[in-house]
């Protein structure tokens, strides 16, 4: 069965999610919300999902700052971030790099800590991306052991392959090379060094089952709130 | 601090709002998705506002790009400027690679911490988190200490921030100077911790929100609101949600137009300088 790469994404992202409870999604992230709706679509509505930019019925009525509030208490599991750039130990880059200005560090630096796990998510996969070592940290991948911290990465995910973060030796591994490329196409195409086994799987691909729950309910939820995505992925447009 | 008077003014237009903004002014504006008051802005770019410095509640769009390309802004202290699904806020990126503004890098809790310190009226508020950032290191206003209550635990202080100016567009505004938000409590923050306050509106409701029990909880009382003035449409092509949705296909046109500068002037041309209704 043909798929779409976003499509390949989400089911791999939603295995990463596992069983958490509250996952929340922030701006721009299309493929990590396709992800939760469709855990939720198996689940019978579980995880919970607080995604940030929902237009209609927007899970927050206390303005933009309960979601930080709501992290700071230990309410969110699981949390996604992207980067102009990552590096090998997991900081993130959101600020400028080779003299280029991005938008900015939004939550990072905060829900880096206080989110249980991250799942960072940057589908370029390549040495510009996937660095030695960030021109800006806005968000650090670790912290010594002074420093309070309730959470931080749990894997990386590119639109090449999937690492696992390896906390105590603050590396990531390789888990599994995405259908189509080579682990030395991975080696060639990261600036960081990372724990590569002798034998690395294959990322599943996705489901007939996935698949279908993808093109239909989860389709329609994602079109309300990413319209250009919605159309770009699965040509559909947004509801009137 | 000097407090507004006791009575909200009732200002013309988004004209009348903008001349009461000075150059030079400190100005608190919320994200695209919270009641961005479009029309007010548009006047600022009318009447040739200068130096402004914006700061992103916690981070900013369109308004703030329009203001940067039409050369209203000095600084901008946020924690991104972006215009969502339509990409990079062209005129912002441009202008902070070539420093032509001054960029204050923030993250998005920080700036709402430094808001409620000022609620407060005290001086600063802890933060959990950010340690190890490079922001900790490049923002003037952040310090690292010690808890005082325990050991070997630094946390980050955020200064309590207070803007010249709050600016936001409300659904409603009554006879008795309060205006309706709904949900959308960072411009309750934003209100309280500035000096003066400035709200355009959809509609004029007669009597006083406060006397009813449905409306009051999305209301910021007039103690806070220092003039408001009626907009309609006054968010677009940004959105009131419950009134109208977000404009994304004029977002689209501007992104695409606002790559350029001599882009950027057509958008102005045709939808800023001419006093068009929407």
């Amino acid at each position: 069965m043909s798929y779409a790469k976003e499509e390949l994404l989400a089911v791999a992202i939603a295995r990463l999610i596992g069983d958490s409870r509250h996952v929340a999604v922030g701006a721009a992230s299309p493929i990590p919300a396709m992800a939760v709706f469709l855990l939720r679509e198996r689940n019978g509505g579980m995880p919970r999902v607080s995604l940030l930019q929902k237009r209609s019925g927007n899970p927050f009525t206390e303005g933009s700052r309960e979601l930080f509030d709501l992290a700071g208490q230990g309410r969110i599991d699981v949390f996604f971030l992207g980067g102009a750039q990552i590096d090998g130990e997991a900081n993130i880059n959101l600020v400028e790099a080779e003299g280029k200005r991005f938008p900015g560090s939004f939550g990072s630096a905060y829900m880096y800590f206080a989110a249980k796990k991250t799942i960072l998510f940057r589908e370029e996969h390549s040495k510009r991306v996937l660095v030695p070592k960030v021109e800006f940290i806005s968000a650090p991948g670790w912290s010594p052991p002074d420093v309070e911290r309730r959470g931080g990465p749990a894997a990386l995910i590119t639109g090449k392959a999937l690492f696992a973060w390896l906390k105590d030796q603050r590396r990531f591994r390789l888990e599994s090379v995405h259908p189509g490329y080579s682990v030395e196409q991975i080696v060639e195409s990261t600036g960081f060094k990372f724990d590569c086994p002798d034998r690395v799987p294959t990322t599943p691909e996705p489901d007939a089952a996935s698949l279908d729950l993808l093109r239909g309910p989860v389709a329609r939820e994602i079109a309300e709130n990413y319209p250009d995505f919605a159309r770009r992925v699965w040509g559909i447009g947004a509801p009137a | 601090m000097s407090l507004p008077s006791n009575r909200t003014r009732r200002l013309g237009g988004p004209e009348a709002l903008a001349r009461e903004i000075p150059d030079g002014a400190t100005i608190g504006l919320p994200p695209d998705y919270s009641l961005v008051a479009m029309a007010v802005v548009r006047a600022l770019v009318r009447c040739g506002a200068k130096d402004l410095k914006l700061i992103g509640v916690p981070v900013l769009g369109l308004c703030a790009d329009i203001l940067i390309g039409a050369g209203c802004v000095r600084e901008v202290e946020t924690s991104a400027v972006t215009l969502g699904e339509a990409g990079l806020a062209p005129r912002f990126t441009e202008a902070a690679e070539q420093k032509a503004i001054k960029v204050v890098d923030a993250t998005c809790p920080m700036i709402h911490t430094g808001l409620q310190a000022t609620e407060k009226g005290v001086p600063f508020m802890p933060l959990r988190g950010v340690l190890g950032s490079d922001l900790v290191r490049h923002h003037p206003d952040w310090k690292t200490i010690e808890n005082p209550y325990a050991k070997g635990d630094p946390i980050l202080l955020a200064k309590a921030i207070v803007p010249d100016v709050a600016l936001f567009h409300a659904r409603w505004a009554d006879e008795a100077g309060n205006v309706w938000v709904g949900r959308r409590k960072e411009l309750a923050t934003i209100a309280h911790a500035s000096k003066a306050c400035y709200v355009s509106y959809e509609e004029l409701r007669p009597g006083d929100m406060l006397e009813d029990e449905l409306l009051a909880p999305g209301c910021i009382g007039s103690v806070y609101v220092t003039a408001v003035a009626p907009a309609q449409r006054g968010a677009w092509p940004l959105g009131v949600p419950g009134a109208y949705g977000i404009d994304d296909a004029h977002l689209m046109q501007y992104a695409r137009l606002a790559k350029t500068a001599e882009g950027f002037r057509q958008y102005l041309d045709e939808f800023v300088l001419k006093t068009v209704a929407a």
